[in-house]
């Protein structure tokens, strides 16, 4: 359900002149959805940057998920973290 | 990839029955400045909210669409996972914030010039919103505007 709430509330900024890039957990929720920027991640509910203390695992999502931000538009835009 | 089939009967059957929404439109907003100048705002979708100062997050038919404000220099102790869902473990979430708000990552990646600054202001929603007409109607509106006040560029969303 956070993966659809979330993408609903990154159209709202996108329209309001925020960029947006979103983490999917569920990638079907994503798919259907179609928000901006998605960043699919093999991660399970509740483990979204990947695992509790693993900053080098968190920084590099958090890099990939930025990286969406500077890729040419227009949406939507789905990519797998790998 | 988290997976429905890993959820209790009960969530399952919810989620299969579920009317799962679809933009009828991907709005797209450019980013606006170079990564390196740009301010970054966190939303996080946990239900965190700081204790003996916020609201938890209330149980209500179709999900509690309201949110609350971090500001970027809390204090980790004092936060709460509030997600009202117990579909998932919110054990990891409560040993390390930065698995469901990432500020640390986004204060290295500030310090390293990879990105400009980390927004005074971050947000929290509750993501278990199964009637979202409140949340994209009203709420996430008043999101957007609170963090286009603090000159925010990009807002990275973390659902759990």
């Amino acid at each position: 359900m956070c993966t659809q709430s979330v993408g609903l509330a990154a159209a709202v900024f996108e329209e309001r002149g925020i960029s947006t890039a979103c983490i999917a957990l569920v990638r079907s929720v994503a798919d259907r959805l179609r928000p901006p920027r998605a960043l699919a991640v093999p991660f399970d509910f509740g483990l979204p940057l990947g695992a509790a203390g693993d900053a080098e695992l968190q920084l590099r999502v958090l890099r990939a998920l930025l990286a969406l931000v500077t890729e040419p538009g227009p949406g939507p835009l789905l990519r797998e973290y790998r | 990839m988290a997976d429905f089939a890993t959820l209790t009967v009960r969530y399952r059957l919810q989620m299969a029955i579920y009317p799962w929404r679809r933009l009828e439109r991907t709005p797209w907003q450019p980013l606006r400045v170079p990564l390196q100048q740009a301010r970054i705002a966190l939303v996080t979708s946990a239900g965190l909210y700081r204790r003996e100062l916020d609201e938890p997050f209330a149980q209500m038919s179709g999900g509690d669409p309201s949110f609350r404000v971090i500001p970027d220099n809390v204090e980790p102790g004092t936060l709460v996972v509030g997600q009202t869902s117990h579909a998932f473990d919110h054990g990891p979430a409560e040993r390390d914030l930065n698995l469901v708000l990432p500020l640390e990552p986004l204060h290295a990646l500030v310090v390293a010039g990879e990105v400009g600054s980390a927004a005074a202001r971050h947000l929290s929603f509750n993501g278990s919103i199964t009637a979202p007409g409140r949340l994209v109607r009203r709420t996430a509106p008043e999101a957007a505007e609170l963090l286009r006040g603090d000159g925010v560029d990009v807002a990275l969303f973390v659902p759990v």
